[in-house]
């Protein structure tokens, strides 16, 4: 049976490390980078990505809108 | 993003097989600019921008649209939005609007206000505005605090919160209470919808948006005034994390400013609420 798969592309160099979007997420998929952004931020990004459904909880609550959205069907 | 291989049980599947035009759910919309918001990280004036211009966009009013910013940190808003702003002074962004919409009848005119002008040096304005039911649309943040001077009390802040100008919390004797001013909105004629939102949850956002989209489908069909209002966080005067701040605003801001529809009717009758 085919299941819902998702990937996030997160903008690094927008994303202030709010964490917001990692707090959002139902899959634990997301984390804030060791690294920093040129800002000094601890940039998102998906540490789990096997397990995003691409829901787009993520994207929704950034206020910077940093998050790009994908889902389809695993075959 | 690392590139990693993703395996699922039902089959493998490379990330770049996901991340295809054609799969695509979720994007910043393109009447937000290029400009980066100079709010602090995690700050609700951002999502809500986000959600104003994705609704202009969605509802094809670009060329319709006028917006009156405030001051407060959201004096930049018309760097971030694409469509035609003019800036007020503090606390007179319903006065402008109400000019803006009287000569410009089927433009969408709102105001974009933080507690500090909307509820405190521009309460005149706001409550007369209403009370005439320009034909606007009122976008109230209310994160219990003047963000932007460094975090001093604003009518809306909590009893016994901390502030820059209450040290020891705000004491009712000395300052008053915290004013639920979109309650005394609501009990005016002018007002079609109000309504009080939050955008700390995914679920919050969209539902916020909906709210927002009737509201400005008001304006359009010309119902009088549409006044919704955000409860929002503000970290760096709460001097919290984000995060943090988003569970404090759930557990001490939401039980005080109840989230919900308080009136959705036309212009003329009183609220039922
Ligand atoms: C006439 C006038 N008085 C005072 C100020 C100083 N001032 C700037 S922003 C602000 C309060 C902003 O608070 P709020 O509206 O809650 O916005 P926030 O920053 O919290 O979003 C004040 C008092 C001013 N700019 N102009
Ligand atoms: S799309 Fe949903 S599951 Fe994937 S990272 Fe974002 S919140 Fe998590
Ligand atoms: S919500 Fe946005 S800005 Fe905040 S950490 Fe996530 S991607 Fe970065
Ligand atoms: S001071 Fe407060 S309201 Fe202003 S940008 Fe920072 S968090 Fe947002
Ligand atoms: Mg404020």
């Amino acid at each position: 049976m085919a299941r819902v798969i998702g990937a996030v592309v997160v903008d690094k160099e927008e994303c202030k490390g709010c964490s917001v979007c990692v707090e959002a997420c139902p899959h634990d998929v997301l984390a804030l980078h060791f690294e920093v952004n040129s800002k000094g931020y601890h940039y998102s990004y998906m540490k789990s990505p096997e397990a995003c459904v691409g829901c787009a909880n993520c994207g929704v609550v950034c206020p910077d809108t940093c998050i790009t959205v994908y889902r389809t069907k695993a075959s | 993003m690392e590139l990693k291989e993703v395996t699922k049980t039902e089959g493998t599947m490379d990330i770049q097989d996901i991340l295809k035009p054609e799969n695509l759910v979720y994007q910043k919309t393109k009447l937000l600019t290029d400009t980066p918001m100079h709010y602090c990280p995690g700050c609700s004036h951002g999502v809500v921008h986000k959600i104003l211009a994705e609704l202009i966009d969605e509802m094809g009013i670009q060329e319709r649209s006028i917006g009156v910013a405030p001051v407060g940190c959201a004096v930049f808003a018309y760097n971030y939005i694409d469509i035609d702003w003019q800036e007020a002074a503090h606390g007179r962004a319903p006065a402008v609007a109400t000019g803006i919409s009287r000569v410009n009848p089927d433009a969408f005119v709102f105001t974009y206000q933080g507690d500090g002008d909307l509820a405190s040096i521009g309460a005149a304005e706001i409550m007369h505005a209403c009370n005439r039911g320009e034909n606007i649309l009122v976008v109230f943040i209310n994160n219990g605090i003047y963000g932007m001077t460094g975090g001093q009390m604003a009518p809306t802040t909590l009893e016994g919160m901390v502030t820059a100008t209450t040290p020891y919390g705000r004491n009712t004797d000395l300052n008053g209470y915290p004013m639920r001013i979109t309650n005394l909105i609501a009990q005016l004629p002018g007002t079609s919808y109000v309504t009080r939102q939050a955008v700390h949850t995914a679920g919050g956002v969209r539902k916020c948006k909906r709210a927002l989209k009737k509201a400005i489908q008001n304006v359009l069909d010309k119902k009088g005034t549409s006044f919704v209002e955000v409860v929002s966080t503000c970290n760096s005067g709460w001097k919290m994390s984000p995060v943090a701040s988003n569970k404090w605003m759930e557990e001490n801001m939401i039980p005080y400013y109840p989230l919900g529809d308080m009136k959705d009717s036309v212009k003329g009758e009183h609220s039922e609420n």
